[in-house]
């Protein structure tokens, strides 16, 4: 499942609604996102979000259905907020649900990975001397470039 | 068809959309990116360096040389930054 929004999640209602219809689930991962009040050497006030609204859930949607052809999964969920957001503030979570936990621990590694580096979204960083759009890392393209393997 | 513009690509167009209508010469997105540049005006800075613009049109990730045609919507953005 994939929902882009504005609000807040409640990682432990999210966790329970995610395994509470299928009691064949064994194992449970999750990766939560949070805004850091410094990056690199500068203070962070704030962060907004933008997105590409008409793609953003095409884009999240492709993600998911590879990470669902390539592990056994009895369960994703995809939150990705988008906005104004505050140091503390949860951006994005990602969980997934399957028998045994290798599937869920390695799809939930995938699906941040690749959502880092192919979900349309662009954060802006509110500091001290002014805002800046955030680079993209080649740390991060190294990340997502480990799960290639034929084509997505 | 359809340009749109994210991030900073936005900011230096000024705008986050635009109707445009090429010729029919204008038959890929390099060709787009050329004709908007000679079109004069802020596209020369939007598209200073191409190494850093992703494109998608009709919401899916495309190359430069990826076919364009009327009714298009064209996405320009910088590399994503989500998560």
């Amino acid at each position: 499942m994939i929902r882009v929004q504005t609000e807040n999640f409640n990682v432990g209602i999210e966790l329970e609604e995610l395994t509470s219809d299928d009691q064949n689930i064994g194992a449970v991962s999750c990766f939560v996102g949070l805004v850091r009040d410094i990056a690199g050497d500068k203070i962070v006030n704030s962060m907004t979000l933008e997105h590409y609204p008409a793609m953003t859930e095409k884009a999240l949607l492709k993600i998911e259905i590879e990470a669902i052809k390539r592990w056994s999964l009895s369960k994703t969920l995809i939150i990705h907020r988008y906005g104004r957001l505050n140091p503390g503030d949860q951006i994005v979570l990602v969980a997934t649900a399957s028998a045994h936990r290798n599937d869920a621990i390695e799809a939930t590694e995938f699906l941040i990975d690749w959502l880092k580096t192919k979900a349309p979204f662009w954060k802006r960083e509110e500091t001290p001397d002014g805002s800046f759009w955030v680079e993209s890392r080649s740390s991060d393209l190294a990340a997502a470039n480990r799960w290639i393997k034929g084509s997505m | 068809m359809k340009l749109l513009y994210f991030a900073w690509l936005r900011e230096k167009a000024g705008i986050a959309y635009e109707d445009v209508s090429p010729p029919e010469s204008i038959a890929t997105v390099a060709d787009l990116i050329k004709w908007q540049i000679s079109r004069g005006g802020v596209y020369s800075e939007v598209f200073s360096d191409i190494s850093i613009i992703r494109i998608a049109v009709n919401q899916e990730y495309v190359d430069f040389e990826h076919p364009i045609s009327i009714g298009d919507e064209i996405a320009f953005f910088p590399p994503m930054t989500g998560g």
